[in-house]
């Protein structure tokens, strides 16, 4: 059952078009990924799924609400982390979710308990007294994750949730991520540049120039570029390479003093390789494709913050103004 | 229903939450009035001949009272611009409550939080030598209630325009003081030449602090009050209603 459908949906800002004509649906219980680079219409697309802007044309619905007409309804639905942090610096962290909680009408009774466990989710229950202005960035993120779900949300929407992070809050904060759709029960929706981090989606839709270009389940994505690559080393290369096209009838190569074969299943070869090789193998490598050859292979280019327009660069360098000012 | 009601009052007491915490914000608010009542005030009675039937600094009072309110209303409402630049607004935008209860909450946040700095101001009144009593002060109260109501819904109103800091000295050189000095705060409106008396007559602060000056002054009419209470009292009334219309209009447009 899809909980999100999205059809035909444009943006246009004046000559521009952000979104251009995109179509898709999320199943419910998932981790769904939308990627493209900067600029490419994910945060656009996640405003109009959240009521904060109005298509130019098409159709947007979440839990068979109409994003346009019964806002309200799906306001109640969603949670979201922002890309730009949108706590209040000078509240506790409490406080936060305090105010999130009687902005989203929870129940009385229910509010502390609720904020309680959310703050435990994320580890962040023992500094639940301290002033936001205090918490780390990669803690900042987690209490934003922990406050989007007190209202008990059927989907959660996740705009760039690492940005800015260092790679340990990532780690960290990718695997509250993860938990949550089982935890919660909550349809995730996240958008990211870092193609690494999409691993973890049910199915993915990458996007580029306001056009959708490819969906499908990473692994589907990754077999549109062809198939692992296994790199062998061996005691003599040119015995071996002999023995696997004669028996295995696989194209095998030598390249600085490595074998290197492409297949399409590269876990499956592995041990075929290492039965008709014996012991003649001194080491195996498996080098499988990744989401950023994916889109390499699609657009031709690499998906890379360097990828901004203007607009964007203006937005960066705010944002690491008020980095700097949220630390002062 | 029930939600905007909650949304209202979180939104308040976040305001007041930060308005307690923030002591240098009380502090700073406070020293313009008392700066202005006890510098410009104190000197220009020396200046000011005793003629008009009190001395400058009781005169300028209800001013004082009135620029109070006028600039803390203004600040507190212009917060929202912080709001929009630092993000909070979005947590507000995209929550399932009316724009107009945000609105309303933003207002009376700003409410709050003027009516008790007009309040400790208030309480000087001994050190300049009037007396009240405590049913005027109570009315003095109420006026600056409706009277902050009505300028933090002007102040959301200028906000909703703008969305980044940078326009704060605009709106305070071209906004707040010409409302401050065309007033009747420093001086009697009737005074003014003909044009910029047009201006008075636009400004809400104008009535809200002839409406102070009937409380303060109950008894000496010739050179103060300008205009009936009642005209006063409406003025600030409906022209709150209005600010606070547009702006949940403005506030509820989706781009």
């Amino acid at each position: 059952m899809s909980i999100i459908a999205v059809e035909n949906l444009t943006k246009k800002f004046g000559n521009i078009t952000a979104v251009n004509g995109i179509s898709f649906e999320v199943e419910k219980g998932t981790i769904f990924g939308f990627l493209g680079p900067n600029g490419a219409g994910k945060t656009t697309t996640i405003n109009i799924l959240c009521t904060l802007l109005s298509p130019t044309s098409g159709k947007a619905s979440i839990d068979g609400y109409d994003c346009m007409k019964e806002s309200s309804e799906v306001r109640k639905e969603i949670g979201i982390v922002f890309q730009d942090n949108t706590l209040d610096k000078e509240l506790t962290a409490y406080e936060n979710l305090l105010f999130h909680s009687y902005l989203y009408n929870v129940p009385k009774n229910e509010r502390k308990g609720r904020i309680d466990d959310a703050l435990n989710f994320v580890g962040l229950y023992e500094r639940k007294d301290e002033p936001v202005k205090r918490f780390s960035g990669g803690m900042k993120r987690r209490l934003e994750v922990a406050r989007s779900i007190i209202h008990q949300p059927k989907v959660l929407f996740l705009d760039e949730p690492t940005l800015g992070l260092d790679p340990q809050s990532r780690t960290n904060l990718w695997e509250f991520i993860s938990e949550l759709p089982k935890k919660h029960d909550v349809t995730i929706f996240m958008t990211t540049h870092y193609m690494e981090e999409a691993e973890i989606c049910n199915k993915i839709a990458i996007i580029d120039k306001g056009k959708l270009i490819a969906q499908g389940s990473p692994d589907d994505l990754k077999k549109m570029v062809g198939g692992d690559v296994i790199y062998l080393k061996t005691k003599d290369n040119s015995i071996a390479i002999d023995e696997i096209r004669k028996n295995l009838n696989l194209d095998a190569e030598e390249k600085n003093g490595e074998i290197f074969i492409s297949v399409s299943k590269g876990d499956a070869c592995i041990p075929k390789l290492i039965n008709t090789l014996a012991d003649m193998v001194l080491s195996v490598r498996l080098q499988r494709p990744t989401l950023n050859d994916v889109f390499l292979k699609l657009t031709g280019k690499a998906i890379r913050p360097e990828a901004v327009s203007g607009g964007d660069e203006l937005k960066e360098s705010i944002r690491s103004y008020r980095r700097k000012f949220d630390r002062g | 229903m029930r939600s905007d009601l909650n949304a209202i009052y979180v939104i308040v007491a976040r305001e007041f939450i930060k308005f307690v915490r923030e002591r240098g914000r009380l502090i700073s608010t406070l020293a313009r009035p008392l700066l202005w009542l006890f510098l410009v005030g104190g000197g220009m009675s020396r200046m000011v001949s005793p003629d008009m039937g009190m001395p400058y600094m009781q005169f300028i009072f209800p001013g004082i009272i009135g620029m109070t309110i006028l600039f803390s209303s203004i600040f507190s409402s212009i917060s929202i611009i912080w709001d929009k630049e630092f993000g909070f607004m979005k947590e507000m935008l995209a929550a399932p409550v009316s724009r107009f209860s945000i609105v309303v909450g933003k207002a009376l946040s700003g409410t709050v939080v003027s009516t008790l700095q007009a309040l400790i101001i208030l309480l000087l009144f001994p050190v300049i030598g009037l007396k009240l009593g405590i049913i005027q002060i109570l009315l003095i109260l109420g006026i600056s209630i409706i009277l902050s109501f009505c300028l933090s819904s002007l102040g959301i109103l200028i906000a909703t325009f703008y969305e980044s800091f940078e326009s704060f000295s605009v709106i305070m050189n071209f906004i707040v003081m010409p409302m401050f000095f065309l007033s009747g705060a420093m001086y009697p409106v009737k005074l003014l030449p003909h044009l910029l008396s047009f201006f008075t007559k636009i400004n809400p602060l104008t009535y809200g602090i002839d409406a102070l000056k009937y409380m303060v002054f109950p008894e000496k009419k010739m050179l103060t009050h300008d205009f009936p209470l009642s005209l006063d009292i409406s003025a600030i009334v409906l022209s709150s209603v209005v600010f606070v219309i547009i702006a949940a209009t403005v506030f509820e447009r989706r781009k």
